[in-house]
């Protein structure tokens, strides 16, 4: 008796929690969600596309940077698995720049000198600081050496379960989600509606459009291309160490594996003794 | 369990050393000769599993301190700049400590539910029970503790949310509350004391996980039928080789799991929102806690009044700690309980309904289901425990282990 009022109540637990969580799911705002990309950086074996960086890099220089401050030195852009400049080419981007040396000279007065390699990218001239920012925009335009793996949108049940998993992985959401911004103004009489901002109501005009950038290398000038230039170089820029990282990563699980597969038949070797 | 060593030094030093200070002889008698049920599965791995992540955990936490700044302003780049971008495998040691303590929860969780399954904390476990619990909020603590350090804006309101608890207190919460913080707000004051208190709690964790093995090693292990070892002859095999090359390839294949996410998924786990800098004026759209304390935050939020919300999340943990005495049936392994298996494993399933609650925005439907999974939750072990201990009809128990061993293959033995 016991046994079959257990069942029952267990059963009607279980479909209900089912039920529930179903109906949850479902309860997704009208919001669009950003369409995914195909990366160069994205699968198991993936990394950047260099040539693609020094694009996106141009991207950032000239349009970006008027705006958003992107604090890393300038010498990252030569290291391996970045956009790969030259050292000279770095030494003379940062000479062009006038950074702010962080030590006064022996008149103990603050000045400005060009930069090196080792120096960051100087915040924009006309923004010395957020607040000066925020004064001119409403919201201070957000810091870009993080802003690749700071943006994420809502993936929901079941999809972020597949996200995890070998194959079906995708973790290039910030990519995704800054590429969808920029093409996101569909609205042409009114330039801080963003289809895909939370709220469609973005503090940031829309900053590019077809041939704004000249690309040296025959690369079509388009919105497209030059959205995911820009968010291919960005998640350069927030995970700088990603060729790396996946090519210990594939050594590890090689070596992994033969471990395991060793220790598995020596355990059972061991446990033949036991039964 | 373990009686007197055995244990006798080949080398004329090894003697002179043990009839000194016994070391060896406790390791040899602890993980060479103890005696180990021979009928476990692989849900008795995660002890060694676990033990390998807070090892894992307190090796990579002590490289980070090195290069970690516990300031308010400088503590968000010391980790994103400095130690992702310039230490050498810095990215590498600070991946592998934010997935490593979820990671630790993963095969902590495994670990409660096979003792919670197979009844792992009836006699002569209670103890060895309780410590356990212990660790678990210890590792709660240690956990959030460690959250707080990055100064995200995840961070940030996390360590408001939670710190603000204490306000629920009448009269003196709110002095508590700014004790705490070491101020009249979360600031650099606070920081630096999560971060010397997150230094000091894992250690705290090594000394129980020591008197938690002490423990196992005095009462002896559960195993999956739940019968106690009467011949270690017949019922048992010794620690070395059998559970140790066992153990090894467990953590070997925990370790695959572990390596996918530190170098193909890093970020999956983490919140996008704690890689922008913690800003007083600017709260995150939805705080969230990671993964592995979702159900509480659930329950906290499933109860309307704050006081009662802070007392039935202190509740949920503290619960499991009586068990030993709700559950008072003398059978312990599910295996032999069908009534009892059922309940586990709907428990198991408000659990993750409780988790996927907590990481959904609050409304209404959701607010109401978060009670009612509360209440499963709470009647798992305050009704259906006590209820189940006398009125459930059980299977037949095997007379010892040998005989469930010899039972499962009938053919081998003729």
């Amino acid at each position: 008796m016991i046994r079959f009022k257990t069942k029952a109540l267990a059963s009607a637990a279980l479909a209900f929690a089912f039920a529930g969580g179903v109906a949850l799911a479902q309860e997704t705002a009208e919001q669009p969600k950003p369409p995914r990309e195909t990366w160069s950086f994205g699968g198991m074996t993936g990394g950047f596309d260099k040539a693609q960086l020094q694009r996106g890099f141009q991207v950032y220089k000239e349009v970006c940077s008027s705006c958003h401050p992107m604090t890393i030195p300038f010498r990252t852009l030569s290291q391996p698995g970045g956009p790969e400049f030259t050292e000279d080419q770095v030494k003379a981007l940062a000479a062009s720049y006038q950074v702010t040396s962080p030590e006064p000279n022996e008149k103990g007065e603050i000045f400005k000198r060009p930069g090196t390699p080792a120096d960051n990218f100087p915040r924009p001239d006309g923004y010395p600081n957020d607040q000066a920012a925020a004064a001119t925009f409403g919201k201070a335009p957000p810091d870009m050496n993080l802003l690749a793996k700071a943006r994420k949108y809502e993936r929901g049940f079941p999809w972020f379960v597949f996200d995890a998993l070998p194959g079906l992985q995708y973790q290039e959401m910030g990519a995704d989600y800054i590429h969808a911004i920029l093409n996101g103004y569909t609205h042409p009489d009114d330039l801080q509606w963003n289809l895909y901002y939370p709220g469609h109501k973005i503090a940031m005009p829309q900053p590019i459009s077809d041939g704004a950038v000249e690309y040296k290398d025959g690369t079509p000038k388009t919105l497209d291309n030059y959205s995911k230039d820009i968010a291919a170089f960005l998640s350069w820029v927030a995970e700088p160490n990603l060729n790396e990282r996946r090519r210990m990563g594939l050594g590890v699980m090689i070596f992994m594996f033969v471990l395991a597969g060793l220790l598995y038949f020596t355990k059972k070797r061991v446990w033949e003794k036991a039964h | 369990m373990s009686g007197p060593s055995t244990y006798v030094p080949k080398s004329a030093i090894g003697r002179w050393f043990e009839s000194r200070l016994p070391v060896m002889g406790l390791m040899h008698s602890s993980f060479v000769s103890f005696p180990v049920p021979r009928n476990l599965n692989y849900m008795w791995t995660f002890g060694a599993i676990l033990s390998f992540m807070l090892i894992a955990q307190i090796i990579t936490g002590v490289v980070l301190a090195m290069h970690y700044i516990p300031s308010a302003t400088e503590a968000f780049t010391s980790i994103n700049d400095n130690i992702m971008r310039d230490v050498n495998y810095g990215w590498l040691i600070r991946y592998m400590h934010t997935n490593g303590a979820s990671l630790f929860f993963l095969a902590c969780y495994f670990h409660m539910l096979r003792g919670l399954y197979y009844g792992s904390y009836k006699a002569p476990r209670e103890l060895l029970w309780i410590i356990g619990v212990v660790i678990y909020l210890l590792m709660v603590g240690t956990a959030f503790l460690g959250y707080v350090l990055p100064w995200g804006s995840m961070s940030f309101a996390g360590a408001t949310v939670i710190t603000s608890l204490v306000t629920a207190i009448p009269v003196v919460g709110v002095p508590i509350a700014h004790w705490l913080w070491g101020g009249f707000a979360i600031g650099g004051p606070t920081l630096t004391r999560f971060f010397s208190l997150h230094y000091l709690l894992p250690f705290v964790i090594a000394a129980m996980v020591g008197l938690h093995v002490w423990a196992v090693h005095v009462t002896g292990q559960n195993n999956p039928d739940g019968v106690e070892v009467q011949n270690a002859e017949r019922d048992t095999v010794p620690f070395t080789p059998y559970a140790t090359i066992k153990d090894l390839f467990a953590v070997a294949v925990w370790f695959i799991l572990y390596a996918w996410l530190i170098f193909f998924i890093p970020n999956y786990l983490l919140d996008a929102d704690n890689y922008n800098i913690a800003n007083p004026l600017v709260t995150p759209a939805h705080v969230v806690p990671e993964w592995y304390l979702l159900p509480f935050y659930a329950i906290l939020r499933a109860i309307p009044n704050k006081l009662m919300g802070v007392i039935a999340l202190l509740a949920s943990i503290v619960v499991l700690a009586f068990i030993p005495w709700l559950d008072r049936n003398p059978v312990k392994s599910a295996k032999y309980r069908p009534a009892y298996r059922l309940f586990f494993w709907v428990f198991v399933a408000i659990c993750i309904g409780l988790g996927w609650i907590g990481s959904q925005e609050p409304n209404d439907t959701m607010s109401l289901v978060a009670r009612i999974l509360t209440a499963g939750y709470f009647g798992f072990f305050l009704v259906i425990m006590p209820v189940l201990s006398f009125t459930e009809k059980t299977k037949p128990v095997p007379v010892s282990i040998a005989d469930a061993v010899l039972a499962k293959k009938p053919a081998a033995a003729a």
